[in-house]
């Protein structure tokens, strides 16, 4: 019956989990987040919820790629998926960096128009 | 106003310069006049946190004044982008800190009139007179001109020099793309992998009048970290042909 009564941190990571999702939805509702960078945030939640209801997972897992113990394959997952969402931060950084030169560039000129303009009036 | 169409645009990038950009554009004035050059001045306020733009607007020059800070390079290529979407045929840099005297203006443009070079660089170590700068930049400036040889197989003995004088070839390219941070040993890189004539012309150049420069310290370490991968980066990107 061990499966079937859950256990307080198993009901603790559930409410963490739908709360994380819940954070995220409203982010996205009021427009502060957009959806191409929840993509990973929702994945993160339901691989989160997939283990918090099937708790003996981690373990069968773990045992068919032959980590010793459970848990540090969660910690080699959650690096790699906090690595690989860094460098896309990084990209998108390195895409708006480039966008707000082009824009200052155009800001500048039309600044500079816009004075000749006024001292020819 | 019937003047004929100035050629040239000289541009001035600067950041917090107001102590030197007034004897600048002075300078570049007298030196306009005295040898009847169709020279337009363009200073380009890097956002300046001093009084840099209220003193360029009282001089008789253009001005660019940027946003947002976007550093030396995203500055310059205003600049030249400027000059090339108003059909320049040259545009030249020169520091707003004084270290490049405006008398060697008409050395540098003699060379590109003759139109056999597509970038003209003014060197302080062709012959060694003037200011040549401290012992670990010339140690650095000597890693890239053995860089530059290595990779576009040319001696640039002054790779670092921001006295220069582009055609409208050039201007065409860096229209197009110009390093942000640091570009000067980047743009030679460039330069050559796009097969442009580089000729180098001794000049002259002076202690900075005014200003900070914007390495020191520490910051060298990473000058030469980005610089190098930049350059690295910008060969590989042209060599394997890469889009971008």
């Amino acid at each position: 019956m061990e499966n079937v009564v859950p256990f307080k941190i198993q009901i603790i990571s559930i409410l963490a989990t739908l709360g994380f999702m819940y954070f995220i939805v409203r982010q996205i509702i009021r427009g502060k987040l957009r959806e191409e960078y929840s993509i990973v945030w929702f994945a993160c939640t339901i691989v989160l919820l997939v283990f918090s209801f099937w708790r003996k997972g981690l373990e069968q897992i773990s045992q068919a790629l032959g980590v010793f113990y459970p848990p540090s394959l969660l910690f080699l997952l959650a690096i790699g998926a906090i690595v690989i969402f860094l460098v896309h931060l990084s990209i998108v950084n390195s895409k708006l960096q480039s966008q707000i030169k082009d824009l200052s560039h155009e800001v500048a000129f039309l600044k500079e128009k816009q004075q000749k303009v006024i001292t020819n009036e | 106003m019937t003047k004929q169409r100035a050629k040239i645009l000289v541009i001035i990038p600067c950041f917090n310069e107001e102590a030197s950009i007034k004897q600048l554009v002075g300078d570049i004035q007298n030196v306009k006049k005295q040898y009847d050059l169709p020279i337009d001045i363009l200073v380009v306020n890097d956002c300046s946190k001093d009084n840099t733009l209220e003193v360029v607007k009282s001089l008789d020059c253009l001005c660019l004044d940027l946003p947002v800070n976007l550093g030396i390079g995203g500055g310059m290529q205003s600049g030249y982008k400027y000059a090339f979407r108003n059909g320049y045929e040259y545009a030249v840099q020169m520091d707003g800190d004084g270290q490049h005297p405006a008398i060697e203006l008409p050395k540098l443009l003699k060379e590109a009139l003759l139109e056999q070079s597509d970038v003209i660089i003014g060197s302080r170590f062709l012959e060694g007179k003037g200011f040549q700068s401290s012992f670990f930049r010339r140690l650095g400036i000597n890693y890239f001109k053995w860089l530059n040889r290595i990779l576009i197989g040319r001696t640039i003995h002054d790779s670092t020099s921001g006295f220069r004088v582009f055609n409208h070839k050039t201007l065409e390219i860096v229209n197009q793309y110009y390093p942000d941070e640091y570009p000067e040993p980047e743009a030679i890189v460039l330069f050559g992998l796009r097969n442009l004539k580089m000729k180098e012309i001794p000049v002259e150049m002076c202690e900075r009048q005014g200003g900070v420069s914007s390495i020191h310290s520490l910051r060298a370490v990473y000058y030469m970290l980005k610089v190098t991968l930049g350059i690295i980066f910008v060969y590989i990107r042209i060599k394997g042909k890469w889009k971008t």
